[in-house]
């Protein structure tokens, strides 16, 4: 006798939800409804595990104009115009096929942004790999950042910004997050809820084929192992051309008014897209399934719910502008089909020439999914591996050339230059001139600067404290460069949250998110949470990545982060305390364990007030956040940027108690690197380190003082090349 | 002096080449690939982008465009045309231009500040460059003969040559003069606050020789 695993189980449910269903509609779902229902109750659709801790988060502020539970949130910034931004995750599509993993993880988070009226202006990429000693690691990488590349150039929307590090427990599940910026006049804005009981529901663009059937509940939603390969049919295609024309479209709709509203097919497509619209505008909604157009004639009901055919935009129209709808796409050859209608039933049903192959209440599939507590736990100790790089007697000189050579430190110039950066005219800052991203707007007379940051290593050793740090980061990156923040949001890459670790990594992580935002009171307006981020050797470390956007009045007085002036005093602002764990060297010595010294929000955010002031009044030459590697290695890429050298004393450091190891490599929030006029300095309050001169990193630190020539520190920056 | 700047569906630059030539002229408007009508502008910008999304060969759909008989014809008549990366590669497609455009020895898309040299001047200009497919190729005795011709409009400077380009070219021109394409792109260099406007002469340029 053979025992057969129930359906659902192969789909992902558990068999408490599973009766939870029967329990819903009175009987067995039949094949179409439990496919929606697998979908839509996945972890990822469905939030299951998170939802109930982000309810910590704090989501209101006087610029927010759309919050969580939209496409994308935004952020007003004056004149009737507002930034919409959102991160999403593309982790699992990536680790199984790098390129159209990453290709498609663009051009779903470009749909999310122009599914609420924005018109991109703007990506970023926060990327996580093994080693790069692995071949894999470095297939992934290049991989990645072609299909990046590929999506962003051929779309023409700029990719300014980003972060990628390189860490062992990336090496089976990597990390790609891709976060879209757009820019709309708020008055043309559009929400995502379907409403009008009679009018039409529009799809636009692509056709409907097999591809990425079932990739949320399938990839998303469960742990990597052997065998992935068998995986890549669920991995989506890209096709940035039908994008574009699908973007000018949908932009071109809203503009003309002619769109009730819009939702983009992402995970779990149709399925998801018309069940969020009814569910959002407490309606319900038809959908025949005949009426789409298919790439296979032979596509079964189930398929065509649950495709994750990319370029697909729902739209919902009043009856009488369905023509001139359609004509607009023809304009734009794109495809367009009616496929359904608004109801007043509360009911999702799918049709097939018109007879019904499934019959869903709206509560259950959307919202009926059950929310479960975590039961968090904290190991005993690190629980990822230690591996030594360094030899035990490098000196001073060679410790800072080995952290300037590191990947994660490195030059991501590489990558960088693989993706237009310019496209658009507004970047005033390209990839490494300056601490954020800074796009001017000449529409609302101002301009934003980005940071998207969070290293997942320091998180391992303190979610809470390491949380923290990442918000503290973007803050500090963005007052380098003058920008005061307006809004956050987030993408939490985690592992398992069933199992006690990563359900305590998670719970201390939003707790830290949630405090550091309201301590800098910075709302957050959206977010993404990617679970089951693990390998056959363990989960991933819990890797928050923050992303915030900022305000700046004049984008003409941004400087950069390299010494400009030779002469010019450098200095110290913040209350910055280094510390080895965690850090960077203390991971090439093999020396990782739990904890992190707590931050001091309230001071950090008082230093970002004071830089922040400086550079809007063009009192700066440089302003550099001091993170990975330390004050030597901050000190090291203010040279490297300017092409000038430097001769820093560390004693102020030591007068806070730092051995002469901590003042030069140690790691910590609030500190901030920045040269100018010593009197300027002086009133800012920063402690005098030394002056720019000469063409070498001299730095003393007692017994580990250390001179490095600035070509060697340059070749040693320089050397990430994948070629 | 007012621009035309055709828009293809899968254009990228166009937007910042209208801007561009609202910097540089009087005015610039948006021309439908489909219309066959330029109307009755002064000069013509074929922007940058992935036109049809280039998924045959760059530039080589674009070309059979009604937009681009309207420009034949207006190149023909000795208006100013400026083909910018994309543009440059349909203006070789349309044979409007000598040579053809490679895929970047490197194999990669770059995007980057470079340096340029014009031709004849020696005026040295820096001017973002972003493509896959830059290097430009043309077969020996046509390079002589361009040379003698006078038609090598722009080279990179030293160094700068990344994409492998034959003889260092970035942008040729036609006989005449009136047509000019380059693979980097001068719309991305005329404020300031984004680098450069070192493009504003590249703009310049074209319009002397046409006049």
């Amino acid at each position: 006798m053979t025992v057969e695993t129930p359906k659902y189980r192969e789909l992902g449910l558990t068999d408490s939800e599973y009766e939870l269903i029967v329990e819903k509609l009175g009987r067995e779902p039949n094949d179409v409804e439990l496919a929606m229902f697998s979908l839509l109750w996945s972890e990822h659709c469905a939030y299951k595990h998170s939802r109930k801790l982000l309810g910590r988060l704090p989501t209101e502020g006087e610029r927010v104009v759309m919050g969580p539970g939209e496409n994308a949130g935004a952020v007003d910034v004056g004149g009737g115009y507002a930034v919409a931004f959102k991160v999403e995750s593309h982790n699992h599509p990536s680790a199984v096929e790098p390129f159209q993993g990453a290709a498609t993880g663009v051009g779903g988070i470009l749909r999310d942004v122009f599914a609420i009226g924005a018109r991109p202006i703007a990506i970023l990429d926060s990327l996580r790999f093994g080693e790069l000693d692995s071949v894999r690691s470095r297939h992934l990488l290049d991989g990645a950042v072609r299909g990046i590349g590929h999506y962003g150039n051929s779309i023409g929307v700029a990719t300014v910004g980003g972060e990628i590090y390189f860490e062992e427990p990336y090496e089976h599940n990597c990390l790609v997050n891709a976060m879209c910026i757009g820019f709309a006049k708020t008055k043309d804005m559009v929400r995502a809820a379907a409403a009008g009981v009679g009018n039409s529901v529009v799809l636009m663009g692509a056709s409907t084929g097999r591809d990425g059937i079932g990739g949320a509940s399938v990839l998303a939603s469960a742990e990597l192992g052997e065998g992935d390969e068998a995986k890549r049919p669920t991995v989506q295609i890209g096709d940035p051309f039908e994008e574009s024309k699908v973007l000018e479209c949908c932009l071109e709709l809203l503009e003309k008014g002619l769109l009730v509203s819009l939702q983009d097919l992402g995970a779990a497509g149709l399925t998801s897209s018309a069940g969020e619209m009814a569910s959002a505008g407490g309606v319900g909604i038809d959908i025949d399934v005949a009426k789409v157009p298919l790439r296979e004639a032979d596509m079964e009901p189930f398929e065509i719910m649950v495709s994750e055919s990319q370029e697909r935009m729902l739209a919902v129209v009043e009856p009488e502008r369905v023509a001139e709808v359609r004509a607009i796409c023809e304009k734009w050859q794109t495809g367009s089909a009616e496929i359904g209608e608004v109801t007043g039933n509360g009911l999702v049903r799918i049709l097939r020439d018109g007879a019904t192959v499934g019959e869903m209440p709206v509560e259950a599939l959307v919202d009926g999914c059950p929310l479960y507590d975590l039961d968090p736990a904290e190991p005993e100790g690190w629980i990822y591996g230690n591996r030594a790089t360094l030899s035990e007697g490098a000196t001073a000189a060679e410790e800072l050339l080995a952290l300037l050579a590191a990947p994660s430190i490195a030059s991501k110039r590489w990558a960088f230059e693989q993706y237009d950066s310019i496209v658009g005219s507004r970047t005033v800052r390209r990839p490494e001139q300056a601490e954020a991203a800074v796009l001017q707007l000449p529409e609302s007379g101002n301009a934003i600067a980005v940071s998207i940051d969070g290293n997942g290593r320091r998180v391992a050793a303190d979610p809470y404290a390491g949380t923290i740090e990442a918000v503290l980061e973007c803050a500090q990156n963005l007052a380098c460069v003058g920008a005061e923040p307006l809004g956050l949001t987030n993408c939490l890459n985690f592992g398992n949250p069933e199992k006690p670790t990563g359900a305590w990594q998670l719970d201390r992580a939003v707790s830290g998110l949630a405090d550091a935002c309201n301590a800098l009171g910075v709302p957050v307006v959206g977010g993404n949470v990617s679970l089951y981020n693990e390998g056959p050797d363990g989960p991933i470390y819990p890797t928050p990545v923050v992303a915030m956007v900022g305000e700046l009045p004049d984008a003409s007085k941004v400087g950069g982060n390299g010494f400009a002036r030779e002469g010019d005093a450098i200095g110290l602002i913040g209350p910055f305390e280094p510390n080895l764990a965690g850090s960077e060297l203390a991971k090439q010595r093999g020396e990782l364990k739990m904890g992190l010294p707590q931050p001091d929000v309230a001071a950090v955010a008082a230093a970002c007030e004071v830089v922040r002031d400086a550079v809007r009044a063009g009192k700066l030459s440089s302003a550099h956040d001091v993170s990975d590697g330390g004050l030597a290695c901050a000190a090291a890429e203010s040279t490297i940027a300017g092409a000038l050298g430097c001769q820093i004393n560390l004693e102020p450091l030591r007068e806070r108690g730092c051995s002469p190891e901590e003042a030069l490599f140690g790691e910590g929030a609030g500190g901030f690197l920045v040269s100018g006029d010593r009197a300027t300095l002086e009133d800012l309050g920063a402690a005098l380190l030394g002056e720019v001169a000469g063409e070498a990193i001299e730095i003393a630190a007692g017994d580990r003082s250390l001179s490095v020539p600035l070509a060697d520190a340059e070749r040693a920056w320089r050397s990430l090349n994948l070629a | 002096m007012i621009w035309a700047v055709l828009q293809f569906p899968g254009s990228c630059d166009e937007r910042d080449a209208l801007h561009a030539c609202e910097v540089h002229g009087d005015g610039a408007r948006l021309i439908w690939h489909e219309s066959r009508d330029l109307d009755g502008v002064d000069g013509v910008v074929v922007p940058g982008g992935f036109s049809y999304g280039d998924y045959l060969r760059a530039g080589a759909i674009a070309r059979f465009s009604p937009a681009m008989e309207a420009v034949a014809e207006a190149a023909e008549a000795g208006a100013p045309v400026i083909g910018i990366c994309n543009g440059f590669q349909v203006l070789c497609e349309a044979g409007l231009l000598p040579g053809a455009l490679l895929r970047n020895a490197e194999l990669r898309f770059r995007c980057h500040q470079v340096e340029l040299i014009e031709e004849g001047t020696g005026e040295r200009l820096s001017i973002p460059a972003k493509h896959g497919e830059g290097r430009y190729y043309a077969p020996e005795e046509m390079l002589d003969r361009l040379e003698a011709n006078g038609q090598i409009a722009y080279r990179y400077a030293d160094g700068h040559n990344s994409n492998g380009s034959v003889r260092d070219i970035a942008g040729v021109t036609n006989e005449r003069g009136n047509v000019l394409g380059l693979m980097p792109h001068p719309e991305h260099a005329v404020d300031p606050l984004t680098g450069s406007t070192d493009g504003l002469r590249v703009f310049d340029r074209v319009g002397r020789v046409a006049a």
